[in-house]
């Protein structure tokens, strides 16, 4: 199964869902940064080269707010971080894989394409031309999303009275309803969340989401490992 | 704005996001972490995004504010249709579209 063939029309309806989903966020993010200043070709090679939708929303609102390019680049690796796991999540099933293709694969591993082929994975289907083509396509939609953003940019006047402000916390909302499997993980997504916000009311903005990070993802782990003794 | 200095920060936000991206698959391939280290792990992103959610949900100019505040409300709807769907597509566009017609009608 591992080189079995696959074509393109499959990746396509593998990519349909995650793809209507990229739409709005890419668009949103091009106009966002096009407001902010960006050029055509910024926001295209962000888009190509960091392809994290969250982070490039948070980054696209930093710039408009002038904080210094080290902040930003801090701040998308905090934000970042979590792909950690899903990059150590799907190491099993690369274990045949050259070292390349591992390289290339992890280039474009999103929350998306982390949820569709850890479904996949989980089914058996492994098929690796199946899981680049998932990964490009994926890919060219947010580029492309993101370019017709920016170019939509300067005819749109405002973003506000089209609600695409909302367009991140929307997406992170469709995230969290896949991510938290039981009762303990909206446990502790209710946790982190009211520490995050406490602690950016007590001002400490730049450590916030991290701090609350760790803390849930610890208490999540200590009551686990406290029900199952 | 000077698009070299934005080219260079997009440079750098390329790079701190395909290390935590490549690392994990390379260096574990071959070889397994202990139960606890999985399991927390395993927390992480749900921490992750509701630490950088709820914030921008409740907050408003650093303080604390639900009545007047159009994403609040908008979240309740999408939160209803993410858990029953689970569709990103139908999520984003009622939540927008939750939040556009709050400011049309009651702004």
């Amino acid at each position: 199964m591992e080189n079995g063939t696959s074509t393109w029309s499959e990746a396509f309806r593998r990519v349909a869902p995650l793809a209507m989903g990229y739409l709005p966020v890419g668009v949103a993010f091009g106009v966002l940064a096009q407001k902010a200043g960006l050029s055509d070709l910024n926001v295209v090679l962000m888009s190509l080269l960091v392809y994290a939708g969250s982070a490039q929303l948070i980054a696209v609102g930093m710039f408009a707010a002038g904080m210094p390019p080290l902040t930003i680049v801090v701040t998308t690796f905090v934000v970042n971080l979590r792909h950690l796991l899903m990059s150590a999540a799907l190491a099993p099933y690369a274990k045949s894989w050259r070292l390349r293709e591992m390289a290339a694969f992890s280039f474009e591993l999103t929350d998306e394409t982390f949820a569709v082929h850890s479904t996949r994975f989980n089914d058996g289907d492994v098929r690796k031309p199946l899981s680049f083509r998932i990964n490009m396509l994926a890919h060219c939609v947010w580029t492309l999303a993101s370019w017709g953003g920016a170019l939509a940019g300067s005819t749109i006047p405002d973003v506000k009275p089209l609600g695409m402000d909302f367009a991140l916390p929307a997406m992170f909302i469709a995230l969290l309803a896949m991510q938290a499997k039981n009762g303990l993980h909206w446990l502790v997504a209710g946790f982190s969340g009211l520490v995050a916000v406490v602690l950016m009311q007590a001002g400490l903005d730049q450590w916030s989401v991290i701090a609350a990070t760790v803390l849930g993802a610890t208490l999540g782990t200590g009551v686990e490992t406290w029900t199952r003794r | 704005m000077d698009q070299t200095i934005v080219f260079m920060t997009i440079a750098g936000m390329c790079a701190v996001t395909y290390v935590p991206r490549a690392l994990p698959m390379l260096a574990l391939a071959s070889r397994s972490m202990p139960a606890i280290v999985i399991r927390w792990l395993s927390f992480i992103p749900t921490a992750v995004l509701s630490a950088l959610l709820l914030p921008s949900l409740v907050l408003q100019e650093g303080a604390v504010s639900v009545s007047h505040n159009e994403f609040f409300w908008a979240a309740i709807p999408a939160f209803v249709l993410a858990v029953l769907t689970r569709s990103f597509f139908g999520t984003v566009a009622l939540g927008m579209a939750v939040v556009a017609g709050t400011r049309f009608f009651l702004m």
